[in-house]
């Protein structure tokens, strides 16, 4: 008997268990409720912790000591602005290079003159799918110092002294560029084609008819077009710019010559897990945080995305 | 009239000719990579060391060798590398497809408070990068003992914010009278979602699935981070410790480069489509 009435006891439990899970106001909220988990123990906690930690002195997982705006001070060493320079620098070329060039070969593969669109479209996809570290191999071989790499063979050809490519920066950012080209080039073709394939027919056809060319064409239909696309592109090459570290590491495995070639998180990453000083490397990463928010905000503002749309 | 045309027609052949031209010389180019990847893979070592990439093949030095090598290499260890990536790539899209299309499904289908608050948050988290977060992440790491694991790995990537952002978008266009319907045939909220949603979602699943394995069979930094045991390091990873500053073991590296792309390469080429719809998810619609 007893036996049964707790039997009965722990269903009972389990119905009023169920009905709460199972009422109207409660269900949206069992579904949201991984990514408000997520939030708070991944984004947000995290967030808070960099905050604290940059105040801090840290000496293990659990010993720490605040110190005030010492790590700050630290901070703005000559280290810290080759790093920031490489970063944006490398951002800067990233929006540059990765925002025109793509949309040239997608209004390209998109023309009806081209043969064998789908083809074009589909090869150049492929290099995306290659780690970036199989990628740098490669690149660190083809852009290698000997006379004989691929890179100085070329140079030769054309007349030109030899270089050692990734030894000083403006070389080594070229290398860097051309490695994120080599690699994104079909991924952001792909984005501005599917924004090309959703401009209407019509619109075309009555800029033809009112006797615009190709140029007006292209800057005041395809553009204002395919505008979501471009900001998406660009918010994604700002971003991935300014958190760029594998592809430095794929070129230089970290032994940055004289930090040739070292981004903003390459050098947080080393600040904490090399140099084991956590709080710089936090407040390293916080400047990083601001930078982003900032330039990004500033994009979206500068391309209307706050604007009501009428 | 009819001159004219013809004169555009030509005119047009030429443009073809050209643009054809110049799109077949860029794929060669962006190609070469794998070329001289593939090539270098059969070279002995110490000939890439010597000479760097070369066009050429020579079949005097050249060989499948550095293959069999691969698979003997300390004791094997590139196999390990392999189920390690395998493993990890499967923990992560199936725990963070699951969730996301759950989150995004709340998201999309129901009306209640707080409701816009979490999908701005899904935006600003979009915009966040990761990389700020990996120091307090791995400190919290090694407070719940989950350095080293598969699973510490996969924790951040558990409900994407891209991926929720996607599966709300494409929740968004299904009817919601398939919920009613769901009801009133004796279905729990959770019975919808399951019997009747998912199946419907799997388009979705597919594309996100694609995006999610490529991202995790890629990835660096933060299984960098975690994994600190040789069995247990990724590809990337494995591949990025034969490379020294005494000198680059490339018998390993070139073929094991080429092993790692392969797979993906097969299933891209298996289920292009797949991979285009999940990466222009979030583009189009700005």
């Amino acid at each position: 008997m007893i036996h049964s009435s707790e039997v009965r006891g722990r269903n009972k439990r389990w119905n009023r268990a169920q009905r709460f899970l199972c009422a109207p106001k409660v269900v949206p909220y069992v579904f949201v409720a991984p990514f408000i988990l997520v939030f708070l123990l991944i984004y947000l906690y995290p967030t808070i912790s960099t905050i604290l930690m940059s105040f801090q002195r840290i000496d293990g997982p659990n010993i720490s000591e605040f110190i005030g705006l010492k790590n700050y001070r630290k901070l703005f060493s000559r280290n810290y602005f080759m790093a920031l320079s490489t970063t944006a620098n490398y951002t800067l070329w990233n929006v540059l290079i990765l925002v025109p060039v793509p949309l040239l070969f997608a209004l390209m593969i998109h023309s009806k003159l081209l043969k064998w669109p789908n083809f074009f479209k589909s090869i150049l996809f492929i290099p995306s799918l290659t780690s970036i570290i199989v990628a740098g191999i490669v690149f660190r071989l083809a852009f290698g110092s000997l006379d004989t790499s691929l890179a100085n063979k070329v140079l030769g050809m054309l007349g030109l002294p030899a270089r050692s490519w990734l030894m000083n920066s403006g070389t080594g950012n070229f290398v860097l560029i051309a490695l994120t080209l080599w690699r994104w080039l079909g991924v952001n073709i792909v984005y501005f084609y599917s924004g090309l394939q959703s401009v209407p027919q019509e619109l075309y056809e009555a800029a033809e008819i009112d006797g615009a060319t190709a140029m007006q064409r292209f800057f005041s239909v395809t553009l204002p077009s395919i505008r979501p696309v471009l900001i998406y592109v660009i918010t994604l090459c700002i971003l991935g710019g300014f958190s760029m570290f594998t592809e430095s590491v794929a070129l230089w495995q970290q032994n940055n010559p004289g930090g040739v070639g070292r981004t903003i998180v390459g050098y947080m990453y080393m600040m904490g897990f090399y140099k084991n000083d956590m709080g710089m490397a936090s407040a390293i990463g916080l400047t990083l945080l601001v930078l982003v928010l900032a330039a990004n905000v500033l994009q979206l503002t500068a391309m209307g995305f706050f604007r009501k749309e009428d | 009239m009819k001159r004219t045309n013809r004169i555009g027609g030509r005119k047009n052949l030429v443009k073809t000719i050209l643009l054809t031209t110049f799109m077949i010389i860029s794929v060669i180019i962006v190609m070469l990579p794998f070329y001289f990847m593939f090539l270098s893979s059969l070279k002995p070592g110490t000939e890439i060391l010597r000479k760097g990439l070369s066009f050429t093949y020579d079949p005097g030095v050249s060989s499948f060798g550095n293959y069999n090598s691969l698979m003997t290499y300390r004791d094997g260890i590139y196999w390990h590398w392999y189920k390690s990536s395998a493993i990890i790539m499967l923990l992560q899209t199936v725990l963070g497809l699951f969730f996301a299309s759950a989150v995004g499904y709340g998201l999309a289908m129901y009306r209640f408070k707080g409701r816009g608050v979490v999908f701005a948050l899904v935006l600003i988290l979009m915009m966040i990068p990761f990389e700020i977060l990996l120091l307090p992440l791995y400190r919290s790491l090694i407070r719940m003992k989950m350095t080293n694991t598969y699973f510490g790995v996969v924790l951040p990537y558990l409900v994407p914010p891209f991926m929720v952002f996607f599966f709300r978008q494409y929740v968004m266009g299904l009817p919601r009278e398939l919920l009613e319907a769901g009801r009133i045939d004796g279905c729990t909220d959770y019975g919808v979602f399951f019997k009747i949603m998912m199946p419907i979602m799997i388009p979705a699943f597919g594309a996100m699935a694609i995006l999610s394995a490529m991202n995790s069979w890629n990835n660096l930094l933060w299984p960098l981070i975690v994994l600190n045991s040789n069995e247990k390091f990724t590809i990337p990873i494995g591949m990025g410790t034969t490379i020294t500053p005494y000198g680059n073991a490339y018998d390993v590296l070139m073929p094991g480069a080429v092993m790692a792309v392969v797979p993906i390469v097969i299933v891209y080429l298996f289920c292009q489509k797949a991979f285009m719809t999940g990466l222009t998810a979030g583009s189009v619609k700005g």
